[in-house]
């Protein structure tokens, strides 16, 4: 007769459920320690072998896109570093990735560049030793969101504005406000056909177009709003919901809407805009009155990375005049080196993108992580970015 | 049973609504993968075969189907061993939690994808801070296929009498010797179908790979989700989907003829014993 | 031979004293057997299962974003006080329910002509017609099903004749195609369930003088409802849980599609979401096992 002690089935039951208790400690105290990054990097040595990267769709064209768009194939022969792309469609995707510490480095937008900093998921580099560093643009260098406390963080790439794009079909005569998607009276026309980017950062679009339509709320910094600011574009975007047919999260989704017949007008990208025009379709883009959101963005080193002098590498491939000129077209932006705008194929391409023009630069209002210190006497009340995600899920309903 | 001639009428319209309903889309699917043009419009201009050697020769693709095999063979080996010696402890012996062992083999495949995904994800990432790599999505799908193997084991074990198993033990077998040539021969049919229908899910798994895969790392399904929504060249996508329904008559076939006759396990092998692949 | 005869009895080897173990010991028997997959189960997904809810009372940083541990109710009471996930729960767990009638109705008529009605041949075909189905990617059939329902797409253009305009994107979207990709989970339990219903009863029910209508309440329907509710299992938490669908046919978020969201921006607060597909799921098993479905998954 066993006696219960031995009874090795309980034995087994206490066995699993301790090793469980185990488990569930570990996962508590397991959460992760960030080193701050570390030091600067101050040296390229030898290359790895292999690249990963997290970028914007159009950031790294292999060929496989558009047999003649290729600027990583001639990386891969130079520095013997073949590149892994993981196409991200918004910076909270790229913060993620980032985070599991599995790539080499990404094309940071402004709004997630901070996070990655303050979250030490990439590493400070003394720039002096990418040649093409010193003929990138002055007004990309040393900015709030690729440097912190003296030290930068990255390559500048390019920059852009969002635009407004239209079926010319559908909607006459072209539109110059972005009222034509906020405004019932002027939107409601194409209920049901309008889009909107999927991200929460979209909010600050709304802001942009209250700055001038309700003047009273007194917005300067779309990305620093306070209580009644905040609501009044939340509520701006919950009336525009009304409206949508669909929001997009990633430039794919956003052209095949386009083809399909889905929507008819919405905010998007230059990059967009050439590739539906390019397929044929009767679109077009402008740059509303009140003036848009844009992004900026760099390339940055992951503080994990396995291949860091390829990715190294690769920042100053990207920042070569050529490079910058292939894909300055190729995605409709400005180029952060002004030496491609002589080598673009279309002479016009950086006064197009205003790529030289201070004045347009300082209107566009960058996307940016919103932080609780509103940066002026309002002191920290501003909504901070959880505050954005939260409400964007409201909004989406 | 007798049923009036309308009412057969009737049951057949039914049945023909009901594959009518299942098979049209999949005649979209095929039209799709014969469109040539770069973004798909209806009704397609024209047809074309050209996506076909298009996704033979397409490597990632290739690379993609040849992952998922390896990842469903191995979690579906995994998932017998497991299933098969949950599933005799339960038929065999009386003890306390039995019923509760029924529960918790069901509880993986009846949770979201998405939950089982993030929490995967979580324990690998945070708690045991390895790398996703093909092997935890093998473990990831190990998981949820066990109660399938399980089902159908149990179901066959409860069935089959334990008088020659007793018999084998009167003889002097050990439980080892019994179990490889008395139980696992009589249980044989419902493994394999067990397996087959593992292999299935394994093999169309979406939602919890994502979570738990690699960054270099595709499978079938994800090769799809990448190339899917990129209008690349679309028809490569939807021929590639072709060909997979096309290699799996195999499987089905097979699944069919180990299960011919024995309606009971039939029902155990169709019963997609929760086969749902995106689960 | 005689030799052998007075010989000593051979030493039993390794593998027969490592059964001798076990003889007469059904309880380490048993445990030997469990210890693998309970192990596995208990310790691999439950654990994990547990970690991931741990993280739930959990916040992030402000600035970085980060996980901060520190133990805090603040994403269930977001949860509760905010009204658009009350929303969500709702439209997901109805859109779930509808998926499941609906899939139960269309499924009912075939797999009881595959059961009782078809000719073995027949019968055996119906099955692979079924099943040939699972095989063809979920993804894909995602992705053609977002076509069709596009402004130009195949169903405005079946339609257009008739003056008539399809669903468009949107929650019925989402129904309808959930129940296209689910059906074959339903058909399979209710087909295999019919056929353990012996003929013997139904020619019983008729000679009692039930009329097949009577027959079919009183007889079929009872004994196929613990399969048709296994087969709700399926369809049930499957919609319950998925983000892919609604992402791509439909204009409102469903509990996979926040989920999934958090899970790039907000970890602790995605966690906190999943509580509740888990709690609605348990409570679904714990029902269905009630009525007996578990003899049928």
């Amino acid at each position: 007769m066993k006696t219960p002690q031995s009874n090795p089935l309980r034995v087994l039951w206490l066995c699993v459920i301790s090793l469980f208790a185990v488990l569930v400690v570990a996962g508590c105290g397991g959460s992760d320690d960030s080193d701050s990054g570390g030091s600067e990097v101050t040296e390229i040595g030898k290359t790895e072998g292999q690249l990963n990267l997290i970028a914007w769709a159009g950031y790294a064209e292999d060929g496989s896109t558009d047999k003649t768009v290729d600027w990583v194939s001639g990386f891969e022969k130079q520095t013997g570093c073949k590149v892994a792309t993981k196409t991200a469609s918004t910076s909270d995707e790229m913060v993620q990735l980032m985070r599991t510490g599995q790539y080499d480095g990404v094309s940071a937008s402004g709004d997630a560049s901070l996070r990655l900093i303050e979250g030490g998921d990439v590493q400070a580099i003394d720039m002096s030793i990418l040649s093409n560093y010193a003929d990138i643009n002055p007004s990309l260098k040393d900015t709030d969101y690729n440097t912190v406390d003296g030290k930068n963080y990255g390559m500048p790439h390019g920059w852009g504005a969002n635009v407004l794009l239209f079926n010319t079909d559908e909607v006459k005569p072209a539109p110059t406000s972005w009222a034509s998607v906020f405004d019932p009276a002027e939107a409601s026309q194409f209920s049901g056909k309008i889009t909107a980017p999927d991200n929460p950062i979209y909010i600050a679009d709304a802001a942009v177009y209250l700055k001038e339509h309700q003047p009273d709320l007194g917005i300067d910094d779309p990305y620093e709003l306070d209580e009644d600011q905040f609501n009044a574009a939340v509520d701006l975007l919950k009336e525009q919901n009304k409206m949508i047919g669909e929001y997009w999260p990633d430039a794919t989704k956003n052209i095949s809407s386009y083809t399909n017949g889905d929507s008819v007008i919405g905010s998007s990208w230059q990059y967009q805009t050439s590739a539906l025009e390019g397929a044929g379709e009767p679109v077009s883009s402008d740059l509303p009155t009140e003036g848009t959101t844009g992004w900026s963005d760099t390339w940055m080193l992951s503080s994990e990375a396995a291949n860091p002098n390829c990715m190294l590498e690769w920042m100053n491939w990207m920042g070569s005049p050529e490079t910058q000129a292939a894909v300055a077209e190729w995605f409709g932006e400005a180029p952060a080196n002004l030496g491609a705008c002589e080598l673009t194929s279309d002479p016009k391409h950086c006064d197009t993108y205003h790529a030289d023009d201070q004045k347009y630069y300082d209107q566009i209002a960058f996307w940016k992580t919103p932080v609780s210190d509103c940066g002026d006497d309002r002191g920290t009340e501003c909504k901070t970015y959880d505050d954005w995600v939260q409400a964007w899920t409201e909004i989406k309903g | 049973m007798r049923l009036s001639p309308l009412s057969k009428n009737l049951l057949r319209i039914g049945v023909g609504v009901t594959l009518a309903f299942i098979y049209i889309p999949l005649l979209v699917i095929l039209l799709y993968s014969m469109n040539p043009a770069q973004t798909l419009s209806w009704p397609p201009e024209s047809l074309t075969l050209e996506w076909f050697p298009k996704a033979i020769q397409d490597q990632a693709a290739r690379d993609a189907l040849l992952n998922s095999v390896k990842v469903g063979a191995a979690a579906t080996a995994l998932a017998l061993v497991l299933g098969t010696l949950a599933s005799l402890a339960v038929s065999r012996h009386k003890f306390f939690g039995r019923e509760s062992i029924t529960f918790l083999v069901l509880i993986p495949i009846a949770l979201p994808g998405i939950v089982t995904g993030i929490a995967l994800n979580a324990t690998f990432t945070q708690v045991l801070d390895t790398k996703l790599t093909l092997f935890t999505v093998i473990v990831a799908h190990a998981t949820f296929c066990i109660v399938i193997v399980f089902n159908n084991a149990a179901a066959r074990l409860r069935r089959m009498s334990t008088t020659l198993e007793e018999a084998s033990a009167d003889l002097g077998a050990t439980p080892w010797t019994t179990f490889r040539r008395v139980t696992l021969p009589n249980m044989r049919s419902s493994l394999v179908a067990g397996g087959l229908l593992a292999f299935a899910l394994s093999f169309d798994e979406i939602v919890v790979t994502n979570f738990t895969i690699g960054a270099g790392d595709q499978t079938l399904p994800i090769y799809i989700f990448n190339t899917l929504f990129r209008p690349n060249q679309p028809g490569k996508v939807y021929a590639v989907a072709v060909i997979a329904i096309l290699l799996s008559m195999i499987p089905v076939y097979l699944a069919t003829r180990v299960t011919r006759g024995e309606a009971q396990t039939a029902a155990g092998a169709g019963a997609p014993a929760a086969a749902p692949p995106a689960v | 031979m005689a030799a052998e005869a007075t010989a000593p009895a051979p030493r039993r080897s390794a593998g027969k004293r490592l059964a001798d173990l076990f003889q007469g010991r059904p309880r380490l028997t048993v445990a030997a057997l469990l210890a693998a997959p309970l192990g596995w189960l208990v310790i691999g997904y439950l654990g994990s299962l547990a970690v991931m809810l741990i993280a739930s009372f959990w916040h992030l940083n402000e600035l970085s974003g980060e996980i901060q541990q520190g133990f805090s109710f603040d994403n269930f009471n977001t949860l509760f006080t905010d009204d658009v996930y009350r929303t969500i729960a709702g439209r997901t767990v109805g859109v779930a329910a509808a998926v499941t009638v609906t899939d139960a109705i269309l499924a009912f008529p075939i797999a009881f002509y595959m059961a009782k009605v078809a000719k073995p041949r027949m019968q055996a075909l119906l099955v692979i017609a079924v099943l040939l189905p699972l095989w063809s990617s979920y993804l894909v059939k995602v992705g053609a099903w977002r076509l069709m329902l596009s402004e130009d797409g195949a169903i405005n253009w079946a339609l257009g004749p008739f003056g008539l305009h399809g669903p468009g994107y949107g929650t019925i979207a989402v129904w309808l195609v959930m129940s296209y990709i689910w059906l074959p989970y339903m058909i399979i339990p209710i087909y295999a369930g019919l056929e353990r219903i012996p003929d013997s009863l139904f020619n019983a029910s008729e000679d009692l003088g039930a009329k097949p209508g009577r027959t079919f309440r009183k007889v079929v329907m009872p004994l196929t409802f613990p399969a048709i509710v296994a087969g709700s299992i399926f369809t049930f938490s499957l919609t319950l849980g998925d983000y892919i669908t609604p992402a791509n046919v439909g204009d409102k978020q469903f509990i996979g599609n926040v989920v999934y969201s958090n899970f790039v921006s907000n970890l602790p607060l995605a966690a906190a979401i999943t509580t509740i597909p888990i709690v609605v799921m348990v409570i679904y098993l714990l029902i269905a096992r009630r009525l007996g479905a578990f003899e049928h998954v």
